[in-house]
Parts: structure tokens; C-alpha cells; sequence
């Protein structure tokens, strides 16, 4: 069953559209990259799927009785994040905010899925640890962690390894991968990397302004829009 | 000693310290989120709009908080607006604003009263400035605050550190910005009377920076902020009646001497 469906989905800004034509659905489980040039759309696209900017046509359904405001999103890092004074716990705690619901402070459960959600990103000795004295790795972790607090579904990361080393880099990959494959949640992710692109995902969505491709990685890999991508190199 | 309990012996002093203690609270919790928003500014402006609004209400000898309140609420919404569009600077925007309210505050000023010790109590502060009406409305709004505070805490973080994600989330940010602005705002014109409108912003600034200086967490930054600056308000306020300086100047130094001593502190570390 679709976690996701895009039916002819396109955006504007001002009454110019920016991103038309994007129709593709994802079933439970799947890892989706999102990829395209600078301003192909990929932004606009998240936030219409966090109910951030409403779709000038079609229509955006989620599956699996999921809601907008239950996508555990990874957003690009900010410079004030950067150097704010919080602990690992208290970022990673701040995910529960949408099973807040009425109530105004966290509770036991809340903090218990905090508590484990540290575990499975490795990251329980950090707990007490300042987010700005970590390195971009570990940050990344931690927001990835905040992440799963918020969804038990789907997983949406803008450039989650952008400014990591390769190291972190291919840890961070590995640590999506796991989530996605063990826990069986799916993963949408923006991406300038197009080679970790194919080799993680199975599914690739390509933009410029409309949509270019959607289909599995492997029909990605032969075809002539991924060749000019890659500058003609192979996969 | 007995020359502090003779200190506390009168009502004004009594008054003074309650409502001080009530808004360094208020001024310290806000000041965390909003020098972390990058809206320092912000409190700066406000004290503007709220002197223009305290001269106007003299002039026309109206009740001064009264005035105030509202004024500068509506001056924080508006500020707050502002900042989020992208056409106008954030800092032009309450730069134009400050200094036209405070423009009009001094015409207003200068066309009627003249420049009296009440004006001048509203510029640099007084600790006698306070009546007992004025008294009790600053603790009720200065409870107030703080019960919002504490109320909308984890909400109020989440919005501090990342807006994207808590508005992802399904958190009204806007809602919450909002209220942090109309909450700065009963503080600020709150601790005018005291301060002074050149000197309440850094009653917000300085004990959240201090904190940042030394503590790794949101929690312990939003306390120690607390600490810091009440006990500021006590020494500045105390030193102020004996050393016979303005009270809100003395403040202000010991809070300088604050952040200077946690900076040393910081370093150390």
C-alpha cells in the first residue's frame, strides 16, 4: 500500500510555477533520493510535503494513516544551531513535540523514546554532552535521532551529509540505510550526491523545474538523463 | 547591616525590590530566546516605542502603564513582522521604528511638560518611581510572563532552535514568536520604570550572555540567567541606595562585572 502518492503536483511562488508535473508514490519501506541541480525544485518540493507551502494543482496523499505533521524531518543546519547552547538530550527530546498534543510538558514515554532513539544512532554517551562542542558528525546523528523521535513512518533529510567528512559521510549513509532497512521506515532524501544516490536508494526522483525521472535506481543507472548528470562518467 | 534593614524599612523600597526581582526573572528567561533568535535588538526598540508612549501618556496625564502596555505590544507584533519580511531589514526596520517613537516622545515632551524629573525618571530610571498601583500591576503581569514561560517551555525551545523543524512538526511558530514578542514587551515596559528606557535591553541581553559563557544546556543557561540576574538587580539596587548612583546604571555595571567574571570563567574552561 502507498505511504505516499504525488498526483500531478505542481508549485509556484508569486504565480510562477516553479516545480510542475510531479507524479510518483512510494510504498512503505522504499528510499527515495531526490536530485537535481541548485533551484530544480527539490526545497519547494519538502515543504509541500510538510504542509509548508500548499500545491497550486494536484494532491499530495499520504497512506498508512500518516500525517504531515508526522514526517521526522532532518532539515539543512542553520549557523545559529551551530553554536547554541543546548544538550544532546534536550535536541533530541524536542522530536517528541508532536506527541504533545495538548499537554504542555514532555512525559515518561517521551523521554523513553528519546532515551532509545540515542541508542540506535550510538549516541546514549553524548546524552549530557553540548550539541555545539560535538562534531559534525555526532551533530548529524543527534538531529537524526530527533528525527526518528518525531515519525515511526517516513523520514524526510535535506542534505543530511553536506560539510561531513567522508567518514561521517559513509557512517551517516549507513545509519539511513539501517533505520530504513531494519525498522522499515521510508526514507526520502535531497541529495547533491548522486553516486551515494544510486548505490543507497531504490528508488530516484530527478527535477529541474518539472519531473525528469522517477523510477527504481537501477532504471536510474541506464538511463541517458543519469549519463549527462554524472558528466558522461559511469555508475 | 542595620543600615539594610533600615533600607528595607520604607515602602518604596519594598516595592522596588519585589517588582525588580519579579522582572530581572522575567527579563533573564525572555533575554535566552532572544539573543539566541538574534533579536537582541528587539528589546532595544521596544524601550523606544515604550518612552515615546510613557511621554505621550504624561502629557496627556493619563495612566502611564496603562498606556504602555498596549503600545508597546503592538510595536512587538508589529517589530516581529517585520524582521520576517524579506523587502525590509530587520534591524533598519527597528531602527525607523525606535527612533520615531522616541522622536515623538521628546516633541510631545518638549510641547508640554517640559523635561521634569518624571521624564528624566523615564529615560535613566528611578527606584521611586514606582506608585502601588503601578506596583501591583507589574506583579500580576510579571507572574504572568513567568507562567507562560514555564507553560510553553519545551515549545519555546523547540521554536528557539530550529523553527523549520518544530513548523514541520505542526508547531504555529508564528503563535509562538508572537508571544515571546508580546511577553518582551510587559517586560520591557515593566522594567523601564526601573532601568530606564537607554537601559532595560541590557537587563535582557547581558544575563543570557553570561550564562552562555559557561553552561552547555539550554536548562542550565535559562537558569543561571535567572540567578545572574537577580542577583545583579539585588547588588545594583542596594549599592544604588548607598552609593546614591542611579539605579539603573548600577545595575547595568554589575551586570557588566557579571559577563566579565563568567567570560573569564568560559575561557578558563
Amino acid at each position: 500500500m502507498a505511504i505516499l502518492q504525488c498526483e500531478n503536483l505542481s508549485f509556484g511562488y508569486d504565480g510562477e510555477t516553479v516545480l510542475e508535473g510531479v507524479n510518483f508514490s512510494l510504498n512503505a519501506g522504499d528510499y527515495l533520493c531526490v536530485v537535481g541541480e541548485n533551484g530544480s525544485g527539490k526545497s519547494t518540493l519538502i515543504r509541500g510535503l510538510l504542509g509548508l507551502k500548499a500545491p497550486e494543482k494536484g494532491s499530495i496523499r499520504f497512506g498508512d494513516g500518516l500525517q504531515s505533521t508526522e514526517i521526522g524531518y532532518l532539515p539543512q543546519q542553520t549557523q545559529i544551531q551551530r553554536d547554541f547552547p543546548a544538550s544532546v538530550r534536550e535536541v533530541v527530546l524536542s522530536g517528541c513535540l508532536n506527541s504533545l498534543g495538548r499537554r504542555l510538558h514532555y512525559n515518561a514515554d517521551d523521554r523513553a523514546r528519546a532515551a532509545m532513539n540515542m541508542e540506535r544512532m550510538g549516541i546514549e554517551d553524548l546524552a549530557d554532552k553540548s550539541y555545539q562542542g560535538l562534531s559534525g558528525g555526532q551533530q548529524q546523528r543527534v538531529l537524526l535521532a530527533r528525527a526518528l523521535c518525531a515519525t515511526k513512518k517516513l523520514l524526510l533529510l535535506d542534505e543530511p551529509v553536506t560539510g561531513l567528512d567522508p567518514i561521517a559521510t559513509g557512517e551517516m549513509y549507513n545509519l539511513i540505510k539501517l533505520v530504513n532497512l531494519c525498522d522499515d521506515i521510508t526514507v526520502i532524501m535531497v541529495s547533491h550526491d548522486i553516486h551515494a544516490a544510486v548505490r543507497y536508494a531504490t528508488h530516484i526522483l530527478h527535477l529541474g523545474h518539472e519531473q525528469l525521472f522517477f523510477g527504481t535506481s537501477g532504471a536510474y543507472k541506464e538511463s541517458s538523463l543519469a549519463r549527462r548528470f554524472l558528466g558522461g562518467g559511469r555508475l | 547591616m542595620n543600615e539594610l534593614i533600615h533600607m528595607l524599612s520604607y515602602h518604596f523600597m519594598q516595592r522596588a525590590l519585589l517588582v525588580g526581582v519579579l522582572v530581572s526573572l522575567c527579563a533573564a528567561l525572555l533575554g535566552v530566546s532572544l539573543v539566541l533568535k538574534r533579536y537582541s535588538m528587539i528589546g532595544d526598540g521596544l524601550s523606544h516605542v515604550g518612552f515615546g508612549a510613557l511621554a505621550i501618556a504624561s502629557a496627556l496625564h493619563l495612566a502611564p502603564l496603562a498606556v504602555a502596555v498596549p503600545v508597546v505590544i503592538v510595536a512587538a507584533v508589529l517589530l516581529l513582522r517585520l524582521s520576517e519580511n524579506r523587502r525590509i531589514k530587520g534591524d533598519a526596520a527597528i531602527a525607523i521604528i525606535s527612533s520615531s517613537a522616541l522622536a515623538i516622545g521628546v516633541i510631545s515632551v518638549s510641547v508640554t511638560t517640559g523635561m521634569n524629573t518624571e521624564v528624566s525618571s523615564y529615560m535613566f530610571g528611578s527606584i521611586l518611581s514606582l506608585s502601588r498601583s503601578d506596583t501591583i500591576l507589574s506583579v500580576i503581569l510579571s507572574l504572568a510572563v513567568l507562567l507562560l514561560f514555564f507553560a510553553f517551555y519545551p515549545r519555546l525551545f523547540a521554536v528557539t532552535f530550529d523553527e523549520s523543524f518544530a513548523r514541520a512538526t505542526g508547531t504555529r511558530t508564528e503563535l509562538y514568536n508572537t508571544l515571546l514578542a508580546v511577553l518582551t514587551a510587559v517586560t520591557v515596559v515593566l522594567g523601564m520604570r526601573m532601568m530606564g528606557a537607554l537601559l532595560i535591553s541590557s537587563l535582557i541581553i547581558f544575563p543570557a550572555m553570561s550564562a552562555m559563557r559557561v553552561c552547555k544546556s539550554f536548562r542550565s543557561v535559562v537558569i543561571t540567567a535567572a540567578v545572574v540576574s537577580v542577583s545583579c538587580f539585588l547588588i545594583g539596587a542596594v549599592a544604588s541606595y548607598f552609593l546614591e548612583t542611579p539605579t539603573g546604571a548600577s545595575i547595568v555595571a554589575a551586570n557588566l562585572l557579571a559577563f566579565l567574571g563568567f567570560s573569564l570563567a568560559g575561557k578558563k574552561h
